[in-house]
């Protein structure tokens, strides 16, 4: 990064501004730490630079490859990033995320990954219909397809074989856990589960940015321990750690975002919890850390 | 600020209606026209200055 003067002591790094920052900004100011917010899409690195801009920054950029690699330049400079980029790099790829949950020893869905669409029918047919293909990359339930019947999956193979990008034609395939209709949303920060919501949705995916309606999840002993654990296998200071519930009740951990975006969350939870204080609060402890 | 900079409202950009912007906004904050629905980004706050924002991006999200 261009460093410049060293001014305030956190770094706030993000190209958009929504309600989520915004309540993180405002969380410092109350308990009176110094930030400096920066656009992401002005940042530069250089090799070899290692004054560090601030000790600490608050990686809220929301697109994966721009987070990134903003927390690796800023990490080769010297400043503590949350999230760290292996983390950022780990949660941005579906496959990887799962890999890390199995080899935590936490329950996850069945999982396949056939390295071309060609090989992918007889990887969903492993695990057998029904069954969700989802990108390796992306959020917000973005092509993210549930696939019942051969007919569909090979159409939507075709689909994927069509898309221009190499990392495209990788199939991640998933058995479909429940009824695909809610999931469980818990926020971990700084190691401890500050609380979780159910996300029901009238369609089949239940992502608050295609409308899912939010409510609190009791937070039970099993959800805390595999919350937490799910956050800790991927390295992930901040993490959104989403879960499902299977025929039998088990809760099964579906993925782990590293960026997390909190409105539905805070919405839901009211004055229970108060997201961005948390993230103040983790800020203020690393800082004296 | 100026609050006569803050009482002439800006415009959409691509609707030229008139955007309502919180006093409270800050550079890089997402609005959006009432008028014609479109996403807006605040460029500058005094007088506040509003783009098209960016289209979403493949790898936006969480």
């Amino acid at each position: 990064m261009n460093t410049g003067a060293a001014v305030g002591p956190v770094g706030i790094v993000a190209s958009r501004v929504r309600l989520d920052e915004k309540r993180i900004m405002a969380a410092l100011d109350r308990r009176g730490i110094d930030y400096e917010y920066v656009d992401s899409r002005t940042c530069r690195h250089e090799l070899g630079e290692d004054k560090a801009r601030w000790p600490l920054a608050l990686n809220r950029e929301i697109g994966q490859v721009r987070a990134a690699y903003a927390a690796h330049g800023l990490e080769a400079a010297g400043v503590r990033v949350i999230n760290s980029a292996a983390a950022i790099e780990l949660c941005g790829d579906k496959w990887r995320t799962s890999m890390a949950l199995r080899a935590a020893g936490l329950p996850v869905p069945r999982t396949a990954l056939a390295l071309t669409p060609d090989a992918g029918l007889e990887a969903i047919e492993a695990i057998g219909y029904p069954v969700v293909i989802k990108p390796l990359v992306g959020s917000w339930g973005r092509l993210v397809t549930a696939v019942r019947h051969r007919y569909a999956a090979v159409a939507v193979l075709e689909h994927i074989a069509a898309l221009p990008s190499p990392q495209s034609h990788i199939v991640y395939a998933q058995e479909m856990v429940g009824t695909g209709d809610q999931d469980i949303r818990a926020i971990v920060i700084g190691g401890e589960v500050v609380g979780a919501i159910h996300r029901r949705s009238d369609e089949w995916r239940s992502n608050v940015a295609l409308g899912a309606r939010t409510e609190p999840c009791e937070l039970t002993t099993e959800l805390r321990h595999l919350a937490r654990s799910a956050a800790l296998a991927v390295g992930a200071d901040v993490a959104g750690v989403d879960l499902l519930a299977d025929d039998d009740g088990r809760l099964v951990v579906l993925e782990v975002n590293a960026g997390v975006e909190f409105s539905g969350f805070q919405q839901a939870m009211g004055d229970r919890v108060d997201v961005a204080d948390e993230l103040a609060e983790l800020v203020s402890t690393r800082m004296s850390s | 600020m100026n609050p006569e900079e803050r009482d002439v409202m800006p415009q959409c950009p691509e609707c030229s209606a008139d955007v309502k912007v919180d006093d409270g906004s800050q550079v890089n904050e997402i609005v959006q026209c009432a008028e014609c629905g479109s996403e807006l980004e605040v460029v500058s706050t005094a007088p506040v200055g509003l783009k098209a924002a960016p289209d979403v991006e493949e790898d936006w999200g969480e």
